[in-house]
């Protein structure tokens, strides 16, 4: 799993790409709620197009991501999610609570 | 038996589990949904062994094994694919093995979820000083051509 940043204005998007497992979603977590939480990024997109697969590891740090950016009066959006992130997270009925955008130009416009 | 592997509790390892248990799974029958169930469930069942039972040691034993069902008269095609996962740990508490409801938007606590939403028979039982999780999947003649 590789994740970069990017950062576009005032939002800070970041691509993700591999799977998200046990093995690295720490990584996913970190760098979600630094962004959050300490540098306080109004809106940050997680480009989600190239993860091929997402664990409950994984999907918990997207929760924390947007519990985060929640208590931080943020914004915190899903981009691309492939058919098994997606299937992951109706799974979990956790689908409806994120911003979910099918595109990177969507979600910034948003 | 379709596959027998001893790995170590090492989370690096899930991927290559994944990717053995899609390879073999699609080979058993499965449609391409029921292949990424199968897939999650073992994955799932690995990490929690990685986490609970040998609390992040990255160097303890687990046993994987893959066997062939045989008939069930309930099933219509009669096959199943079934997955043991043996680890060496201290036992579990089965209050624990009861995953948390889903109407609260909380982190943790899902992979139990999917073990049982992803499979058809989920068993654990303790043997011989050791932790052995039992998980079947039933082929569905019907549902092969989705996906």
């Amino acid at each position: 799993m590789q994740i970069s940043a990017r950062l576009l204005g005032t939002t800070t998007v970041f691509d993700i790409t591999g799977d998200i497992d046990f093995a690295n979603s720490p990584e996913v977590r970190k760098a979600l709620l630094s962004e959050i939480r300490e540098k306080k990024t109004p809106k940050v997109v997680m480009n989600m197009s190239k993860v091929r697969y997402i664990d409950s590891s994984g999907v918990a740090s997207l929760v924390e991501g947007l519990k985060a950016s929640r208590d931080a009066g943020t914004r915190f959006l899903l981009v691309g999610l492939s058919s098994a992130a997606r299937e992951v997270l109706q799974l979990s009925r956790l689908l409806k609570i994120f911003e979910v955008f099918d595109t990177e130009e969507a979600a910034l416009a948003s | 038996m379709l596959l027998k592997v001893e790995l170590p509790s090492d989370p690096s390892m899930l991927c290559v589990v994944r990717g053995a248990m899609e390879r073999l799974t699609e080979t058993f029958g499965f449609s391409a949904s029921e292949v990424r169930s199968v897939t999650r469930a073992v994955d799932e069942a690995l990490t929690n062994i990685m986490r609970h039972s040998y609390g992040g040691k990255l160097d303890r034993r687990i046993e994987l094994s893959c066997l062939r069902v045989s008939k069930q008269q309930r099933v219509p095609s009669g096959q199943g694919f079934e997955v043991r996962l043996v680890d060496y740990g201290p036992k579990i508490d089965p209050a624990k093995l009861r995953g948390r409801k889903l109407d609260e938007i909380k982190p943790g606590g899902l992979g139990l979820h999917f073990i049982r939403q992803s499979m058809d028979i989920v068993e654990f039982k303790r043997a011989r000083g050791t932790n052995v999780l039992r998980l079947v999947k039933y082929l569905q003649p019907e549902k092969r051509e989705e996906n």
